[in-house]
């Protein structure tokens, strides 16, 4: 049918006119139809070769046996594979000897920023820089230790959650909503904190703050304000807030109190979708290098 | 006598609203049905006072063409808003703080995404269709809009549905299915508007003059009943209240998906593609003052397309729980649809031939050439894009905005400017246009906005795809999800500057149609009907 067309103007129309339009009557063009059979001969070869034709109770599988679920799989076995002396000899050596094994401790890392990046990004930030309420991970300013092992067990059990019965947990009074501090004492503590940290404050205040400290805050604080890692009492004496240092968001702090929650990441309390032992090791590593390990 | 049987619906219409307004139980409810209200009452009004009045009767020998001046106004208005609303948008992505505190809820991102869609494509597309459909189907049939006065009920019940629609979206009533967000009872009110359409537009045909059916008529009817058949069935669905904008869906899961994504790119093939070819079939040649390239061609690809067209959803649903099969073929079809589409770019770049040297001299070609050009590369691109492996980089990514921009922007606002510039001088019956240098300028400054548009998505795009896949040497992912989106921002901003142009050339189009219609010189009316051959 596709003789190579001849000029245009020999083809004549079609002899129709609609408003004045006409159709010449050429034929179809010989690259395009020979481009449309190539692509239908391919299409019939490809729903051969791959799943496609639907029956009864099933589709046809293909002949090439391909199935994307079975290609995923394929990928994260051989992957696994890859990994699995390495995985086996990450959860197996005792966590401090990580550091001094250099291929093992690269591969930590590596493998560590993937989990951070998966898990952990979302609220400590992709270059874990932390936000309001979520810990700065990179400095040396730690709540519950910077040690490998503190940072491991933070990590297996989390913080504040129902998930582990090992979670750290530990809880700050709600010194205003519960009525166990006055108004007045509530002005006079925070004005006492804030000089902790040498913020402008009103003198009179702080000296009846510090009373107030002592009597109230100093168990978990400590004298003066230096915090308590195995409480998970953070530091106060220095320029660094999880929530804020200003007058306002003290404020708010000591009122309400602060309840941060962590997930336990550990299969073991979550089994759908935790951390194996040794994606916890890879990650505690990771953080622990990141610049504030102890 | 009719009238008072119209002025007891209409006010059975209002009353109902407003007691459906008072029983609301959400706001975009109640809004809603006092917009039907308003709408109800202000029509009483308009048919009150034609009421007992002599009535003038038609004449039959003239083209229906009230009905298209005001589709070619609603066109370039909700134009205008929906390219305003997707540079907003744009620059929300690139500036969050543009998510204003103060209207969260209301204009943040998500709000207003749904808006600039259903605004471009139904509102500004929509509006083009029909106008355009209802000049070409009289034109080519040599006869007048069937129906009376239907043609307006259609006209006015789709705005009616875009109001709904829009109001709904920004205050909270939504499906949440992709391009179908209107919930159920402007679902509904749409079903009855296209069906009026359909019947206004066959019955135009059956009453044609000419013995056969243009091509632009095949494509305008393949694009009406489609869309009447998708619309019906993807929007399946049970009100939780008949005072309330909620509704659930009947399919749920991965029937859900394949449902939706089924409508979904046939709403991309029968309203953006087969309509708008019905549109270039039409005003191509009769702008160019040339016949069709080829007839052969327009039928082999007509049906080729509309045929293979429908089949093409599954690849929107790549590695999910859509089983394997059903990909395979979304995937085959839509690379078989490759040549069939591009029937329709060789009919329109072919017909040019022998009148290339307009492109010099009337900038309206221009725009059509470049629409037709930016056609085939989107036809080309999706079939590529809907092979499994390209999929699995393009997928989630920004390459899919800048497919979709390349033909929406290029593709459909282009042959709809062109149609507008074509269609102004005649319809309101002038010489010419106001000023063809406007037009040059709106022309450059769409083209390089949606080549920035375009070239930045691509870029942006792959980018994520690889950064979403760069693994290290023990195969561990690189980089964080935060990581690729702030890679993404320089070429946010060079979208949004793309989009600013490409809004800023729709005004100056709207500036010139405006002067065409207040200043250029007046002609003779020509709507008379063209005598048949």
């Amino acid at each position: 049918m596709a003789k190579k067309p001849i000029k245009k103007e020999d083809v004549g129309t079609t002899g129709h006119s609609w408003d004045g339009i006409e159709e010449f009557n050429n034929p179809l063009p010989r690259w395009w139809l020979w481009t449309f059979y190539a692509c239908i001969v391919w299409g019939i070869g490809y729903t051969i070769a791959y799943p496609a034709w639907p029956g009864i109770s099933q589709a046809t599988s293909g002949l090439l046996g391909f199935s994307t679920r079975g290609q995923v799989a394929e990928q994260i076995a051989a992957v696994d594979a890859k990994n699995a002396p390495m995985n086996d000899k990450l959860a197996s050596v005792e966590l401090a000897a990580i550091d001094g094994d250099a291929e093992l401790k690269g591969y930590a890392i590596s493998a560590g920023a993937a989990v951070f990046k998966t898990w952990c990004a979302q609220c400590h930030g992709a270059g874990a820089a932390g936000a309001k309420g979520y810990p700065n991970l990179l400095d040396d300013d730690w709540l519950w230790g910077g040690d490998i092992d503190s940072i491991h067990y933070t990590i297996t059990h989390g913080i504040r959650n129902t998930d582990s019965d090992d979670a750290r947990a530990t809880e700050m009074p709600a010194f205003g909503r519960d009525e166990l501090l006055e108004k007045e004492q509530l002005d006079q503590v925070v004005n006492f904190v804030m000089s902790l940290s040498g913020t402008a404050q009103d003198a009179a205040k702080v000296e009846e703050g510090a009373v107030v400290f002592a009597d109230n805050c100093a168990s978990c604080h400590g004298e003066q304000g230096e915090g308590m890692r195995d409480l998970g009492a953070p530091a106060l004496n220095d320029a660094i807030w999880l929530y804020g240092g200003d007058y306002a968001t003290l404020l708010e702090t000591v009122t309400n109190s602060r309840a941060g929650v962590m997930p336990a990441w550990s299969t073991d309390f979550r089994p759908a979708q935790g951390l194996s032992e040794a994606e916890i090791r890879a990650v505690a590593t990771y953080v622990h290098s990141l610049g504030g390990g102890e | 006598m009719s009238n008072y049987f119209k002025l007891i619906a209409l006010g059975l219409v209002a009353l109902l609203a407003m007691i459906a307004a008072n029983y609301g139980r959400d706001l975009a409810y109640q809004v809603n049905a006092i917009t039907v209200a308003l709408a109800a009452l202000i029509t009483f009004v308009y048919v009150l006072r034609r009421t007992g009045e002599p009535s003038v009767p038609t004449d039959q020998t003239r083209y229906l063409d009230g009905v298209v001046r005001y589709g070619v106004i609603a066109t370039a208005g909700w134009g205008v808003v929906g390219f305003l609303v997707g540079v907003i948008i744009a620059f929300q992505l690139a500036f969050p703080v543009l998510n204003l505190e103060w209207a969260q809820g209301y204009l943040n991102f998500g709000k207003l995404r749904p808006l600039h869609t259903s605004a471009v494509i139904f509102a500004f597309g929509g509006n083009a269709l029909l106008a355009t459909s209802f000049y070409v189907v009289q034109r080519t049939s040599a006869a007048r809009l069937w129906g009376g006065n239907l043609a307006w009920f259609v006209f006015w019940g789709y705005q009616l549905v875009i109001v709904l629609a829009a109001t709904g979206y920004i205050l909270g009533a939504t499906h949440g299915k992709e391009y179908a967000e209107p919930e159920w009872y402007v679902d509904l009110w749409l079903t009855i508007v296209w069906v009026a359409y359909l019947l206004v537009f066959m019955g135009t045909i059956m009453k044609r003059k000419e013995r056969h059916i243009y091509v632009a008529n095949w494509f305008y009817l393949s694009f009406i009943l489609t869309v009447a058949m998708l619309h019906i069935v993807n929007n399946i669905a049970i009100p939780v209240s008949i005072f309330g904008s909620k509704s659930v869906q009947v399919f749920s899961g991965v029937q859900d998906a394949m449902t939706q994504w089924w409508y979904g790119h046939n709403a991309v093939g029968f309203f953006l593609t087969a309509g708008f070819l019905g549109m270039m079939y039409y005003f191509v040649p009769k702008q160019a003052e040339r016949p069709v390239f080829s007839y052969k061609l327009s039928i082999i690809h007509f049906w080729a397309l509309i045929f293979l067209y429908i089949w093409a959803g599954p690849h929107h649903l790549h590695y999910t729980a859509l089983p394997d099969w059903a990909s395979t073929l979304g995937m085959v079809f839509s690379v078989v649809l490759w040549m069939p589409s591009w029937g329709g770019m060789i009919n329109g770049l072919m017909t040019l031939s022998g009148a290339w040297d307009k492109l010099r001299t009337d900038p309206i070609i221009r725009m059509m050439v470049i629409s037709i050009g930016f056609y085939g590369m989107s036809t080309f691109e999706g079939p590529m894009m809907s092979i499994r492996a390209v999929n699995s980089l393009s997928h989630y990514t920004d390459w899919t905005i800048g497919h979709v921009h390349s033909g929406a922007l290029g593709w459909n606002g282009m042959i709809t400017f062109g149609a507008l510039y074509f269609l102004v001088p005649k319809l309101w019956n002038r010489e010419r246009l106001y000023s063809l240098s406007l037009v040059s300028w709106h022309f450059w400054l769409a083209t390089i906005g949606i080549i920035l548009y375009a070239a930045s998505m691509w870029v942006t795009g792959i980018m994520e795809g690889l950064m979403w896949r760069e693994v290290d040497a023990n195969g561990f992912l690189v980089n964080s999800f935060a990581d690729t989106v702030g890679a993404k921002f320089p070429m946010y901003v060079v979208r949004g500057l793309g989009g600013l142009m490409f809004l800023s050339g729709a005004l100056i189009m709207c500036y010139n149609l405006w002067m065409t219609v207040r200043a250029a010189p007046r002609v003779e009316s020509a709507n008379h009907l063209v005598p048949a051959e």
